[in-house]
Protein backbone atom coordinates (compact mmCIF):
# COMPACT_ATOMS: atom_id res chain seq x y z
CA UNK A 1 0.00 0.00 0.00
CA UNK A 2 1.15 3.48 -1.14
CA UNK A 3 2.27 5.13 2.07
CA UNK A 4 4.17 8.27 2.84
CA UNK A 5 7.66 7.39 5.68
CA UNK A 6 10.89 9.22 7.22
CA UNK A 7 13.59 7.10 6.68
CA UNK A 8 17.14 7.60 7.75
CA UNK A 9 19.93 6.82 5.29
CA UNK A 10 22.23 4.21 5.90
CA UNK A 11 24.64 4.05 3.00
CA UNK A 12 25.79 7.07 0.27
CA UNK A 13 28.43 5.78 -2.43
CA UNK A 14 29.39 7.81 -5.03
CA UNK A 15 30.57 4.66 -7.27
CA UNK A 16 31.84 7.08 -10.65
CA UNK A 17 32.47 10.84 -11.16
CA UNK A 18 28.64 10.89 -12.55
CA UNK A 19 26.73 8.24 -10.23
CA UNK A 20 25.14 8.16 -6.60
CA UNK A 21 23.76 5.69 -4.69
CA UNK A 22 21.87 6.61 -1.84
CA UNK A 23 20.21 3.25 0.34
CA UNK A 24 17.99 3.09 3.29
CA UNK A 25 15.87 1.05 4.99
CA UNK A 26 12.58 -0.26 4.94
CA UNK A 27 11.00 -3.74 5.35
CA UNK A 28 7.63 -2.66 4.22
CA UNK A 29 8.77 -0.62 1.44
CA UNK A 30 11.12 -3.37 0.33
CA UNK A 31 8.33 -6.02 0.63
CA UNK A 32 5.92 -3.99 -1.58
CA UNK A 33 8.06 -2.53 -4.17
CA UNK A 34 8.07 -3.79 -7.69
CA UNK A 35 10.96 -3.68 -10.28
CA UNK A 36 9.63 -0.27 -12.63
CA UNK A 37 8.11 1.28 -9.53
CA UNK A 38 9.21 4.59 -8.18
CA UNK A 39 9.28 6.28 -4.87
CA UNK A 40 8.46 10.14 -4.82
CA UNK A 41 10.72 11.49 -2.78
CA UNK A 42 11.68 14.87 -0.42
CA UNK A 43 15.26 14.98 0.28
CA UNK A 44 15.13 17.93 2.26
CA UNK A 45 12.48 19.48 4.31
CA UNK A 46 11.52 22.68 4.75
CA UNK A 47 12.31 26.46 3.15
CA UNK A 48 15.40 25.59 1.53
CA UNK A 49 14.96 22.83 -0.59
CA UNK A 50 12.95 22.00 -3.52
CA UNK A 51 8.49 22.22 -3.07
CA UNK A 52 8.39 19.12 -4.95
CA UNK A 53 9.03 15.41 -4.62
CA UNK A 54 11.36 14.16 -7.04
CA UNK A 55 10.56 10.67 -8.85
CA UNK A 56 13.14 7.90 -8.33
CA UNK A 57 13.08 4.26 -9.58
CA UNK A 58 14.17 1.67 -7.31
CA UNK A 59 17.58 -0.11 -8.31
CA UNK A 60 17.51 -2.92 -6.18
CA UNK A 61 16.34 -4.04 -3.04
CA UNK A 62 18.68 -6.37 -0.69
CA UNK A 63 16.55 -7.61 2.58
CA UNK A 64 15.10 -4.62 3.76
CA UNK A 65 17.38 -2.39 2.18
CA UNK A 66 16.45 -0.33 -0.89
CA UNK A 67 18.81 1.34 -3.25
CA UNK A 68 18.52 4.29 -5.58
CA UNK A 69 20.76 5.08 -8.58
CA UNK A 70 20.76 8.41 -9.65
CA UNK A 71 23.34 11.29 -11.47
CA UNK A 72 23.23 15.06 -10.68
CA UNK A 73 20.30 17.03 -13.01
CA UNK A 74 19.36 19.36 -11.02
CA UNK A 75 18.60 20.43 -7.71
CA UNK A 76 16.90 18.01 -6.08
CA UNK A 77 19.77 15.36 -6.90
CA UNK A 78 22.04 17.52 -6.12
CA UNK A 79 20.75 18.15 -3.04
CA UNK A 80 20.32 14.05 -2.20
CA UNK A 81 23.39 13.36 -3.54
CA UNK A 82 25.22 15.37 -0.49
CA UNK A 83 22.76 14.09 2.00
CA UNK A 84 24.79 12.10 4.67
CA UNK A 85 23.97 8.68 6.34
CA UNK A 86 21.57 8.98 9.51
CA UNK A 87 20.20 11.95 7.29
CA UNK A 88 16.10 11.71 6.35
CA UNK A 89 14.36 11.26 3.73
CA UNK A 90 10.69 11.71 3.18
CA UNK A 91 9.74 9.06 0.74
CA UNK A 92 5.97 8.09 -0.52
CA UNK A 93 5.48 4.56 -2.47
CA UNK A 94 5.70 2.32 -3.78
CA UNK A 95 4.42 4.68 -6.92
CA UNK A 96 3.45 3.49 -10.64
CA UNK A 97 3.04 0.34 -11.96
CA UNK A 98 5.76 -2.60 -12.24
CA UNK A 99 7.11 -3.57 -15.40
CA UNK A 100 4.96 -6.51 -16.51
CA UNK A 101 7.70 -9.22 -15.92
CA UNK A 102 5.20 -12.32 -15.95
CA UNK A 103 4.37 -13.09 -19.91
CA UNK A 104 4.52 -15.27 -22.70
CA UNK A 105 8.33 -14.59 -23.79
CA UNK A 106 11.89 -16.50 -22.98
CA UNK A 107 14.72 -14.27 -23.04
CA UNK A 108 14.33 -9.93 -21.51
CA UNK A 109 16.58 -7.47 -23.54
CA UNK A 110 16.96 -4.83 -20.91
CA UNK A 111 18.24 -1.63 -22.76
CA UNK A 112 19.32 1.06 -20.67
CA UNK A 113 20.14 4.94 -21.81
CA UNK A 114 22.55 6.88 -18.95
CA UNK A 115 21.41 6.38 -15.76
CA UNK A 116 18.01 4.50 -17.21
CA UNK A 117 20.20 1.72 -16.09
CA UNK A 118 18.60 2.25 -12.50
CA UNK A 119 15.39 -0.08 -12.29
CA UNK A 120 17.01 -2.64 -14.15
CA UNK A 121 18.98 -4.60 -11.20
CA UNK A 122 15.99 -5.28 -9.47
CA UNK A 123 14.46 -5.76 -12.82
CA UNK A 124 16.80 -8.63 -13.25
CA UNK A 125 16.48 -9.77 -9.99
CA UNK A 126 12.58 -10.46 -10.30
CA UNK A 127 13.46 -11.86 -14.43
CA UNK A 128 15.68 -14.77 -13.05
CA UNK A 129 13.46 -15.37 -9.94
CA UNK A 130 11.19 -16.73 -12.70
CA UNK A 131 13.71 -18.04 -14.80
CA UNK A 132 14.11 -15.75 -18.01
CA UNK A 133 17.14 -15.52 -19.44
CA UNK A 134 18.53 -12.09 -19.19
CA UNK A 135 21.05 -9.89 -21.93
CA UNK A 136 21.78 -6.32 -20.98
CA UNK A 137 22.95 -3.30 -23.00
CA UNK A 138 23.81 0.05 -22.27
CA UNK A 139 24.33 2.88 -23.96
CA UNK A 140 26.16 6.42 -22.78
CA UNK A 141 28.15 9.30 -22.63
CA UNK A 142 30.97 7.96 -21.45
CA UNK A 143 32.38 5.44 -18.20
CA UNK A 144 31.16 7.42 -15.76
CA UNK A 145 27.65 6.72 -16.55
CA UNK A 146 27.82 3.39 -16.48
CA UNK A 147 26.83 0.97 -13.73
CA UNK A 148 26.74 -2.85 -14.17
CA UNK A 149 26.53 -4.19 -10.72
CA UNK A 150 23.41 -6.67 -10.51
CA UNK A 151 22.99 -7.17 -14.30
CA UNK A 152 23.40 -10.27 -16.76
CA UNK A 153 25.53 -10.66 -20.20
CA UNK A 154 26.02 -7.13 -20.46
CA UNK A 155 27.24 -5.52 -23.63
CA UNK A 156 28.01 -1.52 -24.07
CA UNK A 157 28.33 1.15 -26.17
CA UNK A 158 29.39 5.01 -25.26
CA UNK A 159 29.60 8.12 -27.55
CA UNK A 160 32.83 8.80 -27.08
CA UNK A 161 34.26 4.75 -27.50
CA UNK A 162 35.72 4.72 -23.69
CA UNK A 163 34.22 1.33 -23.44
CA UNK A 164 32.44 -0.98 -25.33
CA UNK A 165 31.37 -0.38 -29.15
CA UNK A 166 31.43 3.46 -30.06
CA UNK A 167 27.97 4.56 -30.63
CA UNK A 168 24.52 4.39 -29.06
CA UNK A 169 22.45 1.50 -27.79
CA UNK A 170 20.33 1.29 -30.49
CA UNK A 171 22.72 0.43 -33.01
CA UNK A 172 24.38 -1.91 -30.18
CA UNK A 173 20.74 -3.69 -29.92
CA UNK A 174 20.22 -3.66 -33.93
CA UNK A 175 23.40 -5.54 -33.57
CA UNK A 176 22.63 -8.10 -30.68
CA UNK A 177 19.71 -9.30 -32.66
CA UNK A 178 20.76 -10.04 -35.83
CA UNK A 179 23.63 -11.91 -34.12
CA UNK A 180 21.86 -13.89 -31.51
CA UNK A 181 19.19 -16.18 -32.04
CA UNK A 182 17.08 -15.52 -29.12
CA UNK A 183 13.58 -17.27 -28.85
CA UNK A 184 10.83 -14.90 -28.23
CA UNK A 185 12.40 -11.77 -26.57
CA UNK A 186 11.27 -9.04 -24.92
CA UNK A 187 12.91 -5.47 -24.65
CA UNK A 188 12.63 -3.45 -21.69
CA UNK A 189 13.98 -0.25 -22.41
CA UNK A 190 14.90 2.79 -19.61
CA UNK A 191 16.50 6.20 -20.76
CA UNK A 192 15.92 9.72 -22.46
CA UNK A 193 12.95 10.30 -24.74
CA UNK A 194 15.03 10.36 -27.93
CA UNK A 195 16.35 6.95 -27.33
CA UNK A 196 12.87 5.20 -26.30
CA UNK A 197 11.49 6.80 -29.36
CA UNK A 198 14.14 4.72 -31.71
CA UNK A 199 13.98 1.54 -29.34
CA UNK A 200 9.94 1.75 -29.99
CA UNK A 201 10.34 2.14 -33.83
CA UNK A 202 13.06 -0.61 -34.17
CA UNK A 203 10.92 -2.76 -31.84
CA UNK A 204 7.73 -2.18 -33.74
CA UNK A 205 9.48 -2.22 -37.11
CA UNK A 206 11.02 -6.08 -35.87
CA UNK A 207 7.43 -6.82 -34.40
CA UNK A 208 9.11 -7.00 -30.90
CA UNK A 209 7.64 -6.61 -27.56
CA UNK A 210 8.84 -3.75 -26.30
CA UNK A 211 8.02 -2.22 -22.70
CA UNK A 212 9.06 1.29 -21.80
CA UNK A 213 9.78 2.93 -18.48
CA UNK A 214 9.21 6.93 -18.90
CA UNK A 215 9.84 9.71 -17.19
CA UNK A 216 7.89 12.76 -17.01
CA UNK A 217 7.59 15.72 -14.96
CA UNK A 218 5.34 15.38 -12.13
CA UNK A 219 3.87 17.10 -9.03
CA UNK A 220 2.09 14.84 -6.76
CA UNK A 221 2.73 11.04 -8.35
CA UNK A 222 -0.06 9.67 -7.58
CA UNK A 223 -2.95 11.19 -10.30
CA UNK A 224 -3.77 13.97 -8.91
CA UNK A 225 -2.02 16.59 -10.57
CA UNK A 226 -2.66 15.76 -13.91
CA UNK A 227 0.69 16.93 -14.37
CA UNK A 228 2.68 14.20 -16.43
CA UNK A 229 0.75 13.24 -19.77
CA UNK A 230 1.98 10.77 -22.47
CA UNK A 231 0.02 11.11 -25.53
CA UNK A 232 -1.61 7.94 -26.57
CA UNK A 233 -1.65 6.22 -29.84
CA UNK A 234 -5.46 5.11 -29.71
CA UNK A 235 -8.58 5.49 -28.02
CA UNK A 236 -11.09 7.39 -26.14
CA UNK A 237 -8.52 9.53 -24.26
CA UNK A 238 -5.74 11.52 -25.65
CA UNK A 239 -3.36 11.07 -22.94
CA UNK A 240 -2.28 8.69 -20.12
CA UNK A 241 -0.84 9.78 -16.46
CA UNK A 242 3.01 8.44 -16.32
CA UNK A 243 2.66 8.46 -12.62
CA UNK A 244 -0.75 5.94 -12.00
CA UNK A 245 -0.83 4.22 -15.85
CA UNK A 246 3.20 4.09 -16.15
CA UNK A 247 5.83 4.66 -15.37
CA UNK A 248 6.14 1.58 -18.11
CA UNK A 249 3.94 1.15 -21.37
CA UNK A 250 3.74 -0.87 -24.22
CA UNK A 251 5.75 0.80 -26.60
CA UNK A 252 3.04 0.86 -29.01
CA UNK A 253 0.65 2.28 -26.73
CA UNK A 254 2.63 6.10 -26.57
CA UNK A 255 3.67 8.65 -28.77
CA UNK A 256 7.03 9.36 -27.88
CA UNK B 1 -11.27 22.84 26.50
CA UNK B 2 -13.12 22.78 23.30
CA UNK B 3 -12.98 25.29 20.48
CA UNK B 4 -16.06 25.74 18.11
CA UNK B 5 -14.49 25.56 14.64
CA UNK B 6 -18.00 25.00 12.41
CA UNK B 7 -19.14 27.79 10.58
CA UNK B 8 -22.57 27.77 8.20
CA UNK B 9 -22.93 29.38 5.04
CA UNK B 10 -26.19 29.94 3.29
CA UNK B 11 -27.47 27.81 6.49
CA UNK B 12 -24.88 25.35 4.96
CA UNK B 13 -23.24 23.80 8.21
CA UNK B 14 -19.29 22.90 7.47
CA UNK B 15 -17.34 20.77 10.19
CA UNK B 16 -13.88 23.01 10.02
CA UNK B 17 -12.02 25.78 8.56
CA UNK B 18 -9.95 23.34 6.46
CA UNK B 19 -10.80 22.45 2.77
CA UNK B 20 -8.52 21.19 -0.10
CA UNK B 21 -8.41 23.67 -2.77
CA UNK B 22 -10.13 22.37 -6.35
CA UNK B 23 -7.55 20.40 -8.64
CA UNK B 24 -5.58 19.47 -6.01
CA UNK B 25 -7.19 16.69 -4.87
CA UNK B 26 -9.04 15.07 -7.42
CA UNK B 27 -11.97 13.42 -7.13
CA UNK B 28 -11.71 12.52 -3.45
CA UNK B 29 -11.27 8.93 -3.98
CA UNK B 30 -7.47 8.97 -5.10
CA UNK B 31 -5.61 9.53 -1.77
CA UNK B 32 -8.02 7.19 0.40
CA UNK B 33 -4.67 5.71 2.18
CA UNK B 34 -3.08 8.40 2.48
CA UNK B 35 -5.19 10.88 3.99
CA UNK B 36 -8.30 10.58 6.10
CA UNK B 37 -10.42 13.50 4.59
CA UNK B 38 -13.70 13.26 6.71
CA UNK B 39 -11.09 15.26 9.18
CA UNK B 40 -11.77 18.24 6.72
CA UNK B 41 -14.06 20.71 6.89
CA UNK B 42 -14.97 20.21 2.79
CA UNK B 43 -13.45 19.03 -0.67
CA UNK B 44 -12.97 21.60 -3.38
CA UNK B 45 -13.63 18.97 -6.29
CA UNK B 46 -11.39 18.85 -9.46
CA UNK B 47 -13.01 21.48 -11.73
CA UNK B 48 -15.76 19.96 -14.04
CA UNK B 49 -16.77 20.98 -17.55
CA UNK B 50 -19.46 19.76 -19.83
CA UNK B 51 -17.76 17.45 -21.68
CA UNK B 52 -14.76 15.64 -20.35
CA UNK B 53 -11.15 17.44 -21.62
CA UNK B 54 -8.11 16.46 -22.46
CA UNK B 55 -5.72 19.00 -20.93
CA UNK B 56 -2.98 20.55 -22.83
CA UNK B 57 -0.32 18.84 -23.94
CA UNK B 58 2.85 18.22 -21.83
CA UNK B 59 4.94 20.13 -20.26
CA UNK B 60 2.43 20.80 -17.49
CA UNK B 61 4.18 21.16 -14.93
CA UNK B 62 7.40 23.02 -13.87
CA UNK B 63 8.91 23.53 -10.16
CA UNK B 64 10.34 27.58 -9.27
CA UNK B 65 11.34 28.86 -6.39
CA UNK B 66 9.17 27.61 -3.69
CA UNK B 67 6.20 27.14 -5.95
CA UNK B 68 5.09 25.48 -9.02
CA UNK B 69 3.76 26.48 -12.38
CA UNK B 70 1.13 24.87 -13.96
CA UNK B 71 -0.81 24.62 -17.19
CA UNK B 72 -3.03 21.43 -16.81
CA UNK B 73 -5.68 22.75 -18.95
CA UNK B 74 -8.97 21.97 -16.86
CA UNK B 75 -8.41 18.02 -17.90
CA UNK B 76 -11.01 16.72 -16.09
CA UNK B 77 -13.68 13.81 -16.53
CA UNK B 78 -16.71 15.82 -17.31
CA UNK B 79 -19.66 16.65 -15.39
CA UNK B 80 -21.65 13.43 -16.50
CA UNK B 81 -18.85 11.01 -15.68
CA UNK B 82 -18.53 12.70 -12.33
CA UNK B 83 -21.75 12.13 -11.53
CA UNK B 84 -21.66 8.51 -12.31
CA UNK B 85 -18.66 7.48 -11.50
CA UNK B 86 -17.39 9.91 -8.37
CA UNK B 87 -20.27 11.09 -6.98
CA UNK B 88 -21.39 8.24 -5.10
CA UNK B 89 -18.23 7.80 -3.55
CA UNK B 90 -17.27 11.37 -2.44
CA UNK B 91 -21.49 11.40 -1.38
CA UNK B 92 -20.08 8.32 1.22
CA UNK B 93 -17.94 10.68 2.65
CA UNK B 94 -18.30 12.41 5.80
CA UNK B 95 -17.54 16.02 4.57
CA UNK B 96 -18.57 18.14 2.82
CA UNK B 97 -18.12 18.08 -1.02
CA UNK B 98 -17.76 21.51 -2.76
CA UNK B 99 -18.20 20.71 -6.99
CA UNK B 100 -15.90 23.09 -8.65
CA UNK B 101 -17.43 23.97 -12.24
CA UNK B 102 -15.72 25.41 -14.97
CA UNK B 103 -16.67 26.72 -18.27
CA UNK B 104 -16.06 28.37 -21.88
CA UNK B 105 -19.87 30.24 -22.47
CA UNK B 106 -22.42 31.59 -19.47
CA UNK B 107 -24.49 28.75 -20.68
CA UNK B 108 -22.56 26.06 -20.13
CA UNK B 109 -21.96 27.26 -16.35
CA UNK B 110 -25.76 26.90 -16.45
CA UNK B 111 -25.70 23.70 -17.69
CA UNK B 112 -23.71 22.28 -15.61
CA UNK B 113 -25.47 23.91 -12.45
CA UNK B 114 -28.21 22.74 -14.39
CA UNK B 115 -27.10 19.26 -14.18
CA UNK B 116 -25.85 18.97 -10.75
CA UNK B 117 -28.90 20.16 -8.93
CA UNK B 118 -30.43 17.02 -9.92
CA UNK B 119 -28.20 15.32 -7.53
CA UNK B 120 -27.85 14.50 -4.17
CA UNK B 121 -25.24 15.27 -1.95
CA UNK B 122 -23.35 18.51 -3.37
CA UNK B 123 -23.23 21.03 -0.19
CA UNK B 124 -21.72 23.72 -2.40
CA UNK B 125 -20.59 25.52 -6.21
CA UNK B 126 -17.44 26.50 -6.46
CA UNK B 127 -16.92 28.58 -9.67
CA UNK B 128 -13.82 29.09 -11.54
CA UNK B 129 -14.15 31.82 -13.31
CA UNK B 130 -10.57 31.96 -14.60
CA UNK B 131 -11.56 30.28 -18.08
CA UNK B 132 -11.06 31.31 -21.59
CA UNK B 133 -14.44 33.37 -22.77
CA UNK B 134 -14.95 31.25 -26.20
CA UNK B 135 -16.69 33.95 -27.13
CA UNK B 136 -14.46 36.83 -26.27
CA UNK B 137 -11.35 35.41 -28.25
CA UNK B 138 -10.55 33.26 -25.03
CA UNK B 139 -9.99 36.10 -22.44
CA UNK B 140 -10.57 35.03 -18.90
CA UNK B 141 -13.76 35.21 -17.67
CA UNK B 142 -12.79 36.14 -13.86
CA UNK B 143 -10.62 39.42 -15.54
CA UNK B 144 -13.66 41.01 -16.55
CA UNK B 145 -15.73 42.41 -13.66
CA UNK B 146 -19.08 42.48 -15.55
CA UNK B 147 -18.93 39.46 -16.60
CA UNK B 148 -18.12 37.45 -13.52
CA UNK B 149 -21.23 39.30 -12.22
CA UNK B 150 -23.69 38.53 -14.99
CA UNK B 151 -22.19 34.38 -14.24
CA UNK B 152 -22.96 34.68 -10.67
CA UNK B 153 -25.99 36.60 -11.46
CA UNK B 154 -27.55 33.77 -13.40
CA UNK B 155 -25.99 31.07 -11.18
CA UNK B 156 -27.69 32.66 -8.31
CA UNK B 157 -31.57 31.95 -10.19
CA UNK B 158 -30.56 28.23 -10.20
CA UNK B 159 -29.67 26.69 -7.45
CA UNK B 160 -29.87 27.64 -3.48
CA UNK B 161 -26.50 25.87 -2.87
CA UNK B 162 -23.85 27.79 -1.53
CA UNK B 163 -22.25 29.73 -4.23
CA UNK B 164 -18.81 30.61 -3.93
CA UNK B 165 -17.27 32.23 -6.19
CA UNK B 166 -13.03 31.62 -7.20
CA UNK B 167 -11.62 35.19 -8.08
CA UNK B 168 -8.40 35.44 -10.16
CA UNK B 169 -5.96 37.51 -8.75
CA UNK B 170 -4.22 38.56 -12.53
CA UNK B 171 -6.29 41.59 -12.19
CA UNK B 172 -6.13 45.30 -11.03
CA UNK B 173 -8.50 45.08 -7.88
CA UNK B 174 -9.61 42.49 -6.57
CA UNK B 175 -11.91 43.94 -4.12
CA UNK B 176 -14.12 44.82 -6.84
CA UNK B 177 -14.67 42.05 -8.24
CA UNK B 178 -15.44 40.54 -4.89
CA UNK B 179 -17.95 43.27 -4.42
CA UNK B 180 -19.33 42.76 -7.83
CA UNK B 181 -19.75 38.95 -7.05
CA UNK B 182 -21.30 40.12 -3.73
CA UNK B 183 -24.18 42.37 -5.28
CA UNK B 184 -24.89 39.54 -7.76
CA UNK B 185 -25.84 36.98 -4.80
CA UNK B 186 -22.51 35.08 -4.46
CA UNK B 187 -22.43 33.70 -1.24
CA UNK B 188 -19.33 33.64 -0.97
CA UNK B 189 -15.39 33.93 -2.39
CA UNK B 190 -12.27 31.84 -3.14
CA UNK B 191 -9.23 34.12 -3.21
CA UNK B 192 -7.31 33.64 -4.60
CA UNK B 193 -6.80 31.26 -7.80
CA UNK B 194 -3.03 31.18 -9.61
CA UNK B 195 -1.13 33.63 -10.75
CA UNK B 196 0.26 34.08 -14.12
CA UNK B 197 3.61 33.01 -14.77
CA UNK B 198 6.26 31.78 -16.84
CA UNK B 199 9.91 29.83 -17.05
CA UNK B 200 12.26 29.71 -19.77
CA UNK B 201 14.42 26.77 -20.69
CA UNK B 202 17.67 29.21 -21.53
CA UNK B 203 19.23 25.91 -23.43
CA UNK B 204 16.70 25.40 -26.12
CA UNK B 205 15.45 29.04 -25.59
CA UNK B 206 11.66 27.67 -25.19
CA UNK B 207 8.85 28.27 -22.43
CA UNK B 208 8.94 25.69 -19.98
CA UNK B 209 5.43 25.35 -19.88
CA UNK B 210 3.64 23.44 -23.84
CA UNK B 211 1.38 26.76 -22.82
CA UNK B 212 4.38 29.78 -22.28
CA UNK B 213 2.49 30.92 -19.44
CA UNK B 214 0.63 29.07 -16.54
CA UNK B 215 -0.60 29.20 -13.41
CA UNK B 216 2.32 30.01 -9.95
CA UNK B 217 0.90 28.55 -7.06
CA UNK B 218 2.70 26.95 -3.74
CA UNK B 219 4.53 29.36 -0.84
CA UNK B 220 6.06 31.68 -3.53
CA UNK B 221 3.08 33.05 -3.74
CA UNK B 222 1.35 33.36 0.04
CA UNK B 223 2.08 36.93 0.74
CA UNK B 224 -0.01 38.06 -2.25
CA UNK B 225 -2.23 35.76 -1.31
CA UNK B 226 -2.64 37.30 1.88
CA UNK B 227 -2.88 40.74 0.73
CA UNK B 228 -5.87 39.95 -1.95
CA UNK B 229 -7.61 38.26 1.34
CA UNK B 230 -6.93 41.15 3.58
CA UNK B 231 -8.23 43.59 0.60
CA UNK B 232 -11.15 42.10 -0.42
CA UNK B 233 -11.86 41.47 3.22
CA UNK B 234 -12.05 45.60 3.87
CA UNK B 235 -14.99 44.99 0.99
CA UNK B 236 -17.37 42.38 1.53
CA UNK B 237 -19.49 40.57 4.23
CA UNK B 238 -19.65 37.52 2.59
CA UNK B 239 -17.48 34.20 3.86
CA UNK B 240 -13.69 34.31 1.86
CA UNK B 241 -12.15 31.20 1.44
CA UNK B 242 -8.50 32.05 1.81
CA UNK B 243 -5.61 30.41 -0.58
CA UNK B 244 -2.24 30.50 -1.51
CA UNK B 245 0.82 28.81 -0.32
CA UNK B 246 -0.54 27.49 2.75
CA UNK B 247 1.71 24.85 4.10
CA UNK B 248 1.44 25.12 8.00
CA UNK B 249 -1.28 25.04 10.26
CA UNK B 250 0.78 29.08 11.48
CA UNK B 251 -0.19 29.95 7.42
CA UNK B 252 -3.85 29.15 8.06
CA UNK B 253 -4.25 31.13 11.04
CA UNK B 254 -2.42 33.95 9.28
CA UNK B 255 -5.20 34.11 6.55
CA UNK B 256 -8.22 33.88 8.86
CA UNK B 257 -6.50 36.89 11.06
CA UNK B 258 -6.41 38.86 7.28
CA UNK B 259 -10.01 38.12 7.33
CA UNK B 260 -10.55 34.26 5.48
CA UNK B 261 -13.35 32.62 6.74
CA UNK B 262 -11.64 29.34 5.69
CA UNK B 263 -8.84 28.10 4.03
CA UNK B 264 -7.82 25.75 1.25
CA UNK B 265 -4.50 24.08 0.93
CA UNK B 266 -3.49 23.66 -2.69
CA UNK B 267 -0.04 22.39 -3.33
CA UNK B 268 1.26 21.42 -0.87
CA UNK B 269 -1.31 18.39 -1.23
CA UNK B 270 1.01 17.13 -3.80
CA UNK B 271 3.59 17.16 -1.41
CA UNK B 272 2.40 16.22 1.67
CA UNK B 273 -1.32 14.37 0.78
CA UNK B 274 -1.78 14.55 5.05
CA UNK B 275 -0.91 18.05 5.43
CA UNK B 276 -4.47 19.25 5.28
CA UNK B 277 -5.80 17.02 8.69
CA UNK B 278 -2.88 18.48 10.28
CA UNK B 279 -3.36 21.66 9.64
CA UNK B 280 -6.92 21.16 11.21
CA UNK B 281 -5.14 19.99 14.49
CA UNK B 282 -2.77 22.52 14.24
CA UNK B 283 -5.14 25.66 14.20
CA UNK B 284 -7.34 23.95 17.24
CA UNK B 285 -4.29 23.96 19.64
CA UNK B 286 -3.28 27.36 18.72
CA UNK B 287 -7.03 27.94 19.86
CA UNK B 288 -6.59 26.30 23.38
CA UNK B 289 -3.60 27.48 23.90
CA UNK B 290 -4.57 31.69 22.91
CA UNK B 291 -7.96 30.86 24.75
CA UNK B 292 -10.42 31.39 21.80
CA UNK B 293 -13.52 29.72 22.02
CA UNK B 294 -14.83 29.83 18.53
CA UNK B 295 -12.80 29.90 15.29
CA UNK B 296 -14.76 32.83 14.25
CA UNK B 297 -13.32 34.92 16.66
CA UNK B 298 -9.71 34.91 14.80
CA UNK B 299 -11.49 35.78 11.71
CA UNK B 300 -10.44 39.55 10.84
CA UNK B 301 -8.55 39.56 13.98
CA UNK B 302 -5.60 41.29 12.37
CA UNK B 303 -4.49 43.76 15.02
CA UNK B 304 -3.32 46.02 12.46
CA UNK B 305 -2.17 49.51 13.67
CA UNK B 306 -2.95 52.00 10.20
CA UNK B 307 -6.46 51.11 9.25
CA UNK B 308 -6.10 52.10 6.02
CA UNK B 309 -7.37 50.34 2.51
CA UNK B 310 -4.72 48.93 0.24
CA UNK B 311 -6.07 50.53 -2.60
CA UNK B 312 -5.40 53.73 -1.01
CA UNK B 313 -1.90 52.73 0.05
CA UNK B 314 1.86 54.05 -1.57
CA UNK B 315 3.51 51.52 -2.69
Amino acid sequence: MRSQYNIPIVDRTQVSRELFIVRFESSQLAAETRAGQFLNIRALDGAWGPLLRRPFSVSSIKNDTLSLLFNIVGTGTRILASRRVGDTLDVLGPLGKPFGVLGDYDSAILVGGGVGVAPFPLLTKELVRIGKSVTTLLGSRNREMIFSEGLQNVQLATDDGSVGMRGNVIKLLEQFLQKSELHHPKIFGCGPTPMLRALSELAQRMNLPCELSLEGDMACGVGICQGCPVERTGGERRYALTCIEGPSFDCREVKL
Amino acid sequence: MSVKTSFKIRGVEFKNRVFVASGTFGYGDELKELVDVNQLGGLMTKSLSWKPRDGNPPRRVVETASGMLNSIGLANIGVHQFIEKKLPYLRSLDTAIIVNIAASSIQEYCDLIAELEKHKGIAAYEVNVSCPNVKEGGLSFGTNCDLTAEITAKLRKLTERPLIIKLTPNVTHIAEFARAVEQAGADAVSVINTLIGMAVDIRSRKPKLSTVTGGLSGPAIKPIALAKVYEVAQVVKIPIFGIGGIATWEDAVEFLLVGATAIQVGTMNFVTPSISPSIVDGVRLYCEQQGVNDIQELVGGLDADVKFSILQSWL
